[in-house]
């Protein structure tokens, strides 16, 4: 581990210092790898979850007594408060996967 | 007894504690954050020493509560990263930022990173803490980004007081506040751009500051380059990052982050019963005070007898007057010794030498401001899940 955090810190005095003359930061983030679980409606849920958000949002949200009234505020908040453009036929598929799976 | 480096190699880390001997990279890979579901990868990004990972896009970093040990300030490359709309400037050009200072002023500015880099400079040391800091200690649980108490941090801010600023633009009679937005957004136009205001009379304190630096250095990218609002003492929900808008207004802003997000009921001790929904809110605003022991991790095994035991506390701007320890879960405290104060925003450290007897130890740690604020012993609870400052319990095995 020391020489990871070694490692880190020369990593980050190369990159982290020259940027006010330098040319535009060009940050790269390390690849996305949480995905979503297996699951019922899968492909729905990919399709709208994943526009604005990656799959960890959902797999670190604590566990609920009530999972589906929990899943349910959180899908509309999704759709009323982010503006989700959540088609009325797909809000009942996703709350049962996150349900379900979550 | 307790030496830094051992700590830092990963006594803050439980997994890692319990998988250092299988390999590694192994070891690497996976923290355990003291709640249900709190498995969480560790992550190495650029800038950034390994951290834990709570969500990849927007990118969320915690800070490995062991590094807290090291000193009263955080490195740049271990500080917490929250962000909460996707769309991140990742290829800004920093010759070519542009802060717009518009609204009511007499002056509407445009201001290259040149131009405020040739203005007189200040520096403040002050901790910036996620409004969310410990949500994951919540109970009953509540949603949102589940953390422990690793989205805190302190470092030394260097740029221009925003007074100056808005005195250069001239604020006009009859404004109110100030909004402030940076160049991350929103995938979808859909949803509310994030957008801060503050009281005018408190963005022209002249604490409340723009910042380029950041411990002697650039700020990191993820920490809000090339230019940051600092609010010492509020929440980091309003240290907008990557700002290049500031606008005068001469109404009370009404926008999501602010009339419908971050809010805290607006009750005693900004508190409900568990479970219930506040009648009122307001804005989330000062940090409630806390502190914490850095030097033993909970569920440590300890040798009976002398051993120092050292930490932080911080508040939201009066300043740290006593930090108080027991060592026999809260029947008797004894002060602590203060470090150096590096300001009444920073982070305090204190240490104790003490004696431990042999059993099952509650080690507490109480802080008590210099407006004569505490901190409870039973956690306080809103529905979102901020503001957490119960006093903090390290149980540990002596033997």
């Amino acid at each position: 581990m020391q020489r990871t955090v070694f490692l880190a810190i020369t990593l980050a005095l190369a990159t982290g210092l020259t940027a006010v003359t330098a040319a535009p930061v060009n940050y790269k983030l390390p690849d996305e790898v949480a995905a979503f679980k297996a699951g019922p409606n899968l492909e729905v849920v990919q399709g709208n979850c994943s526009a604005c958000h990656s799959a960890d949002y959902i797999k670190t949200q604590p566990p609920m007594k009530d999972k589906k009234g929990f899943w349910q505020a959180e899908v509309t908040k999704m759709i009323k408060v982010y503006g989700a453009p959540i088609d009325d036929a797909d809000v009942g598929k996703i709350v049962d996967y996150l349900a379900a799976t979550y | 007894m307790f030496d830094r480096r051992d700590l830092l190699k990963g006594a803050g880390f439980t997994a890692l504690a319990a998988t250092l001997n299988s390999s590694k990279a192994l070891a690497l890979d996976t923290v355990t954050l003291p709640f249900a579901n709190g498995e969480r990868p560790l992550v190495k990004y650029p800038q950034k020493r390994p951290m834990i990972g709570l969500t990849s896009r927007p990118p969320q970093l915690e800070t490995p509560f062991a590094i807290f040990n090291d000193g009263p300030i955080t490195p740049n490359n271990a500080f917490f990263v929250r962000y909460h709309l996707s769309d991140l400037p990742y290829n800004l050009d920093p010759d070519k930022f542009t802060l717009e200072v518009k609204g009511k002023v007499d002056k509407p500015l445009k201001l290259s990173l040149k131009d405020i880099r040739k203005m007189k400079a200040t520096e403040i040391v002050a901790v910036n803490q996620c409004s969310g800091n410990s949500r994951g200690f919540f109970e009953p649980r509540v949603a949102g980004g589940q953390l422990a108490n690793g989205a805190m941090g302190c470092a030394r801010w260097r740029g221009v007081p925003l007074k100056a600023v808005l005195d250069m633009a001239g604020v006009q009679a009859g404004a109110k506040q100030v909004t402030f937005g940076g160049m991350d957004g929103p995938v979808s136009d859909k949803t509310p751009d994030f957008v801060k205001a503050l009281d005018l009379d408190h963005a022209s304190d002249g604490e409340v500051m723009l910042a380029y630096g950041m411990n002697g250095e650039d700020l990191p990218f993820l920490n809000g380059f090339p230019l940051r609002l600092i609010v010492p003492g509020y929440y980091g929900t309003y240290w907008v990052k990557h700002l290049n808008e500031i606008t005068v207004v001469d109404n009370v802003y009404d926008g999501f982050w602010m009339k419908s997000a971050y809010r805290i009921p607006d009750t005693p001790n900004n508190s409900v019963e568990p479970g219930t929904a506040p009648k009122a809110t307001i804005p989330i605003n000062r940090f409630t005070i806390r502190s914490f022991i850095t030097s033993v991790p909970d569920g440590a095994k300890l040798k009976a007898g002398r051993t120092t035991l050292r930490g932080i506390a911080f508040d939201g701007g009066k300043g740290i007057k006593q930090v108080e320890i027991s060592t026999d879960g809260g029947k008797t405290w004894t002060s602590a010794k203060l470090g150096k104060e590096l300001g009444k925003y920073s982070f305090r450290e204190w240490m104790l030498p003490v004696k431990l007897a042999s059993g099952q130890v509650e080690l507490k740690v109480r802080a008590t401001g210099n407006g004569g604020e505490t901190q409870p012993d039973t956690p306080r609870w809103n529905p979102a899940g901020y503001l957490r400052n119960v006093v903090e319990t390290v149980r540990v095995t002596v033997a």
